[in-house]
């Protein structure tokens, strides 16, 4: 039940926003990532962006997966 | 960066699964994960199979349907049967039986029950029903129920007369030390669960390598994810530390979103609560602060009736009675004695211990809550019994 959805905000208009996941654009909610801004990706849950994505943790994450798994050949 | 495909890859997959082989000890280790998304991820992905056979993945109590126990389905089943009342719920409840019957049964029989998506579509069915009680069956975690806060906020704002919130939803770190404290189950880390950590942040978990000795990975939910928390969790043991540590670290902070629980601890404030398989856990569940009494099915808009016979008065310190404190229970046997969803739910047995998983209980006629939910532990198991050996998606 604790599922999230990354989805890309599109327009933002007040504390809701328009957002696209996989060429589905539906409307979010933003109170609780209020620095959130458009073009960024938030995760989506019960109809509520409950935090932003932050890329550049994403790119670090992936270098270790690579690292680990590169290590192993 | 569609922060899911990247995570799905097979080459490296093969090369965490080999680098673990490696670094795991030759004795038998317990990983329990406390997240439905995580139970079905696990098993979805075969995850299991790429693990050494003496590391275990274990499911406990991750799945908020499961743990609501049958004295608040009960409850809200006598809600449904009053004049002018709609009940309105999240998919996975309606099916969950209570001790004589489900929200599913009672809507066939003319109850009015509604599915909602987000806790806000409850606030636009009271707007178009303005002569009925919408009552919302609030079940979730700390990912859900800021949004069921946020919208018992709006409802004040908007001044609306007529929602009510029967509220089910309970913390899952204080579950976590009750499953601690029962050495009927053996747990040597735990993969924390990602999408709640968003809200409480890392320091909701730092009592349990303190108090506890056990190591702690806030992990994501893709294969990777999972494996790389395996991982991490096999080197803090490798070298002897035990700290909680962050894996998915693109989408939780140390500090959460305290955006969210500031909202959350303005319209909840935690209090006892009964879980299914586990008991009575001390403020490990959420009740409306007495400013939004108001909105609360569980005062006096709704007086307890007695249903079938049953007193339901006082569910929470009737059960509470029965139930040691800090001793797990299954309860879950009220409803059929051979159900072992109390078993379970705490980690103590797989579900194919159970003697009626895949025979009597299957998903499409479930006995027990962990089959009914969609994410519950052997509904996961029988999903992908088949599944081995291979990440299945591929991008």
């Amino acid at each position: 039940m604790c599922l999230g959805i990354p989805v890309r905000i599109k327009k933002i208009m007040g504390e809701k926003a328009l957002a696209e996941s996989d060429g589905i654009q539906k409307e979010i909610n933003l109170v609780f990532v209020p620095e959130a801004r458009e073009g960024d990706y938030v995760l989506l849950h019960a109809g509520f962006a409950i935090q932003v994505i932050n890329e550049e943790e994403a790119m670090k994450t992936l270098k270790i997966l690579r690292e680990i798994a590169e290590a192993e050949k | 960066m569609k922060y899911i495909s990247e995570f799905y890859d097979k080459r490296i997959a093969a090369g965490l699964s080999g680098a673990i082989k490696k670094i795991a000890p030759a004795r038998e280790l317990n990983f329990m994960d406390v997240c439905g998304t995580h139970t079905m991820s696990i098993a979805r992905e075969g995850i299991k199979d790429l693990l050494p056979a003496n590391i275990n993945l274990i499911s406990g109590p991750g799945c908020p349907v499961c743990v609501t126990p049958d004295e608040d389905i009960d409850r809200v089943i006598g809600i449904s049967g009053q004049k002018n009342t709609t009940i309105v719920t999240f998919g996975d409840m309606l099916k969950v039986p209570g001790t004589r019957s489900s929200l599913e049964k009672e809507r066939g029989k003319g109850a009015d029950v509604r599915i909602v998506i987000s806790p806000l579509d409850a606030l636009e069915i009271c707007a178009k029903n303005s002569n009925r009680k919408i009552v919302f069956f609030a079940v979730g975690f700390e990912t859900t129920s800021p949004g069921i806060a946020a919208a018992v906020a709006e409802a004040a704002r908007r001044k609306i007369k007529n929602l009510f919130v029967y509220s089910s939803c309970k913390l899952i770190p204080p579950a976590m030390e009750a499953l601690l404290k029962n050495r009927k189950v053996k747990i040597d880390g735990f993969i924390c669960p990602g999408h709640v950590s968003t809200i409480i942040g890392s320091s909701a978990y730092e009592f349990i390598p303190r108090e506890f000795g056990i190591p702690c990975v806030i992990a994501g939910f893709e294969p990777l994810d999972i494996l790389q928390s395996v991982y991490m969790l096999l080197k803090q043991i490798r070298e002897k530390r035990k700290k909680v540590e962050i894996q998915y670290k693109r989408c939780v902070a140390e500090e959460g979103n305290p955006v969210a629980r500031k909202i959350l601890s303005k319209v909840f404030r935690p209090s006892d609560a009964v879980w299914r398989g586990l008991g009575k856990i001390p403020r490990s569940g959420l009740v409306l602060r007495k400013e939004y009494k108001k909105f609360d099915a569980g005062s006096r808009a709704f007086p307890p009736r007695s249903i079938s016979g049953r007193d339901l008065a006082l569910p929470l310190r009737r059960v509470g009675r029965l139930v040691a404190k800090g001793a797990p229970n299954n309860e879950a046997k009220a409803s059929n004695p051979k159900c072992r969803c109390g078993d379970v739910l705490c980690g103590i047995i797989t579900p194919d211990k159970c003697g009626m998983f895949g025979g009597k209980c299957t998903p499409e006629s479930p006995v027990g809550p962990c089959m009914v939910s969609s994410e519950g532990t052997c509904a996961a198991a029988f999903k992908y019994r088949h599944t081995s050996n291979v990440i299945r998606r591929t991008f």
